[in-house]
């Protein structure tokens, strides 16, 4: 092999070795990192993992947020108009959380009860995550339950 | 002004854009010198229109015509007048317009400063460019009209989002679109290398201002956007690898990538064809931004409501031009490529390296952000890739290019002096440790902390060592040429971003706690004592704004007013109240009333958070010196080619080593 060859070889093997041990640690990472979102009523039907952290999305229900006085801890309810389940959290709640609005918390259930380490509510009121607004108009259409109010009009 | 002349300016660009693209790459193709002469005419003419349509937009927005459904959704009449002004940009439909009108202003500047080009190089160059900004005014024009008309005319706007309601959208928006759409420059000039299959070094020297300045603009855009999330969003961190933080991460990526690639191909010769595809790159991932922000396919804190005729156009178009580019390279690379080769031990070695994982990185950043999308369609479920992922692996692929880094300037082109590295790591080690040993002693504990200071000292050392080199080696004035002081000032920004984040990360003391007026708690150092809250009012909102007197050892330090404002719409909108200095900021933001007269409170005492953009500064101001180098000054298109193309003029042996 002359040497413009063998360098190259080494260059080539250099990068292939490279993003061989990047793929092999980013494909691992992602099947430990992943979090799944599901439905109060996926959550119901007993699909969400035990142990497993995961994403429980929805909207907060009508008369369902009730502070424990003297702490920071909120309780409040998540449906999608369908199963409902109670969440737990101890934090400040961001400024769009409100109820009939959707949201999204992580956590993970414990005796019955979602304990949330994070609410996240989109800085965009009107917005709504697709799969909670599917959950949802599906809901709707199997209940006749009363339209959600989604806020006005697209910013 | 009528908002329907703005559309017809709009469509009158529409007709401009395409003449430009089709006229010059004809001309060019057929060697019609009058064909190729319409370029700069055709590239100003369309500029004025979108500029027309802008400034309509914008004139809507000051006079409050709420007939114009856009700005009856974005402004109010209470809105102070500079969000008025930006409140053109603070949507989909106007944000798309503020693109077109940087597109223009980048091809406006190409014509003034270009014209010395090649004429067929450079008409090629402006046809790319018409061909990008024909996808843009049709998308606008299908899907996105921002002068469509509202009947009835309501009396008063919706406002503007609150979050919107900061200087941080007079600035994020269009310095993060002029690095965007700036990559666009590089890309035109990699396609029409393509189209006329040649590929000469000098044309890549001719891009890389632009490149450069294009990625300067992109890190403030990012800089910018990492501030306004700290503070407006109320939960004082400064990335959270959000999808849309992601979309524009990745073009940053490939840019500094393709700056480094663009080098080696100007002063070597080398790795045309890399340089060429990280063109292509760069730009495809700064249309894959756009799109990700406004498709609303991903769920993040940018996501707009989603609409799918948009989201199909923006998709459709990202495969033509990517798809389209791609071919054209694999037709017409193996014609472009060449060089000069080096040896395993040199700078390009380095150079190569970082590029690798920068270009990794990004791919590695692209995969956690499509998987969920990726998820859904193979019906998976609904995934999302968190922190947890992005963080340890963006460490990893980046601790090579940290390692490799001080070197790089310190090796010669083509074949290094292995003693130089030597003595250099030996260097650099030993002021590393040192420091590190230092950090340790003033109170830095855990692995995580002191790796973090050896890394950032470790690069900042190499900064320094390669200045003193200079200094010795090189003759008075020739010193530091704009060219090696730009590398200079974005490699030492990386090592003061490194330290900022390092420390941020691991010093910060962060609480969310309950409290009644009268009531205090220590964070740090510090006492926070919270005297209660008042109403207060601005010019569109009503705030609660509460009172944190912060001491220290008892001796006042300052008074933070955090607030909640309600807005007229209704909109409630936390703004934290931050002390900033250069070694730690204290940062107080309002929650709750909680019942009993307490009050929910988050605190934060986060050291060295401002290096995090002192580096990110540092990094863009780098970029933007680069252009300054007499070395970019356009000659005569005379065919200075060959000249240059070859190994700097015999310097004396000394000073070859640290050469630019």
């Amino acid at each position: 092999m002359n040497p413009v060859r063998k360098r190259r070889l080494i260059i080539t093997l250099l990068i292939l070795g490279a993003v061989g041990v990047a793929t092999v640690l980013s494909v691992f990472a992602l099947q430990k990192n992943m979090t799944y979102l599901y439905s109060p009523t996926e959550v119901d039907a007993g699909e969400a993992p035990d142990a497993h952290p995961f994403r429980l999305g929805g909207i907060v229900e009508e008369d369902s947020v009730h502070r424990v006085p003297g702490t920071l801890t909120t309780d409040f309810v998540i449906t999608d108009r369908f199963q409902s389940i109670p969440v737990t959290y101890t934090g400040i709640l961001p400024d769009l959380f409100r109820v009939g609005q959707s949201t999204i918390t992580t956590g993970s259930m414990k005796d019955g009860k979602f304990v949330a380490t994070q609410v996240l509510a989109k800085h965009d009121e009107t917005y709504m995550p697709p799969q909670v607004e599917q959950a949802i108009a599906k809901a709707e259409k199997e209940h006749r339950v009363p339209k959600t109010d989604k806020g006005g009009g697209t910013p | 002004m009528n908002p329907e002349l703005g559309q017809v300016a709009l469509i009158l660009a529409l007709v401009l854009s395409a003449l430009q693209c089709a006229l010059p790459i004809v001309g060019a193709w057929r060697g019609s010198k009058p064909l190729m002469a319409t370029a700069p005419t055709l590239a100003i003419g369309q500029a004025v229109f979108v500029a027309m349509a802008f400034g309509i937009l914008m004139w809507s927005f000051w006079i409050n015509d709420f007939s114009v459904a856009y700005v009856a959704q974005n402004s109010n009449l209470s809105l102070p007048w500079f969000y008025k002004l930006s409140a053109v940009w603070g949507a989909h439909e106007g944000s798309l317009l503020l693109w077109m009108l940087i597109l223009n202003g980048w091809t406006v500047a190409l014509v003034i400063f270009g014209g010395k080009l090649p004429e067929a190089f450079f008409s090629r160059v402006i046809g790319v460019l018409g061909f990008v900004a024909f996808g843009f005014l049709l998308y606008m024009i299908t899907t996105s009209n921002p002068f469509l008309r509202q009947i009835p005319v309501p009396t008063n706007g919706v406002d503007l989002n609150p979050v919107l309601q900061d200087p941080g959208l007079v600035f994020h928006p269009p310095t993060l679109y002029m690095g965007y759409v700036g990559f666009s420059v590089a890309f035109a000039f990699a396609i029409a290398s393509l189209l006329g299959g040649e590929l000469k070094s000098t044309w890549v020297r001719w891009a890389r201002p632009w490149t450069n300045v294009a990625w300067g603009f992109l890190t403030l855009g990012i800089v910018a956007g990492s501030a306004w999330a700290y503070y407006e969003l109320g939960w004082g961190g400064w990335w959270f690898w959000d999808p849309v933080e992601n979309a524009s991460f990745m073009p940053w990526l490939i840019g500094a990538a393709l700056i480094h690639a663009q080098a080696i191909t100007d002063k070597r010769d080398g790795l045309r064809a890399w340089t060429l595809l990280l063109s292509i790159f760069g730009f495809a991932f700064s249309l894959l931004g756009t799109f990700l922000v406004r498709s609303g396919l991903l769920t993040s804190v940018h996501a707009f409501a989603f609409a799918p005729a948009r989201g199909v156009f923006i998709l459709a178009y990202l495969a033509v031009v990517v798809g389209g580019s791609l071919l054209l390279y694999a037709l017409r690379a193996p014609k472009v490529t060449g060089g000069k080769s080096f040896a395993l031990a040199s700078r390009e070695t380095l150079m190569v390296i970082g590029n690798l994982m920068l270009t990794v990185a990004c791919a590695m950043v692209l995969l956690g952000t499509l998987y969920p999308l990726v998820g859904e369609a193979l019906n998976i479920g609904r995934i999302s890739v968190g922190p947890p992922y992005f963080g340890p692996l963006f460490l990893i692929l980046m601790a090579p290019l940290v390692l490799v880094l001080p070197f790089g300037p310190l090796s010669r082109w083509g074949k290094a002096d292995l003693k130089v590295w030597r003595n250099a790591f030996i260097r650099i080690v030993a002021l590393a440790v040192a420091a590190g040993i230092i950090g340790f002693i003033v109170g830095a504990r855990g692995a995580y902390q002191l790796l973090g200071i050896t890394a950032s000292l470790w690069v900042m050392a190499g900064v320094v060592l390669f200045a003193i080199k200079r200094w010795r080696e090189a003759p008075r004035g020739h010193r530091y040429p704009f060219e090696m002081l730009g590398m200079m000032l974005a490699h030492f920004g990386i090592g003061v971003f490194i330290a900022g984040a390092i420390l941020t990360t691991s010093m910060s003391v962060e609480q969310d706690v309950s409290m009644k007026p009268g009531a205090s708690v220590d964070v740090g150092a510090y006492d926070f004592h919270f005297s209660g809250v008042t109403e207060t009012e601005g010019p569109n909102y009503r705030a609660q704004q509460g009172t944190v007197v912060i001491t220290r050892n008892g001796k006042p330090v300052v008074t933070l007013h955090p607030q909640k404002r309600t807005y007229s719409g209704g909109q409630v909108q936390t703004e934290a109240a931050i002390e900033a200095g250069v070694f730690r900021d204290l940062y107080v933001s309002l929650g709750d009333s909680i019942g009993d007269g307490a009050w929910s409170l988050r605190v934060y005492d986060k050291p060295f958070v401002r290096w995090i953009w002192g580096g990110g500064v540092l990094m863009m101001l780098g970029g933007f010196a680069v252009v300054l180098d007499r070395r970019f000054r356009l000659r005569r298109a005379v065919e200075p080619e060959t000249a240059h193309a070859g190994p700097e003029p015999a310097a004396p042996r000394k000073l070859a080593e640290g050469e630019a």
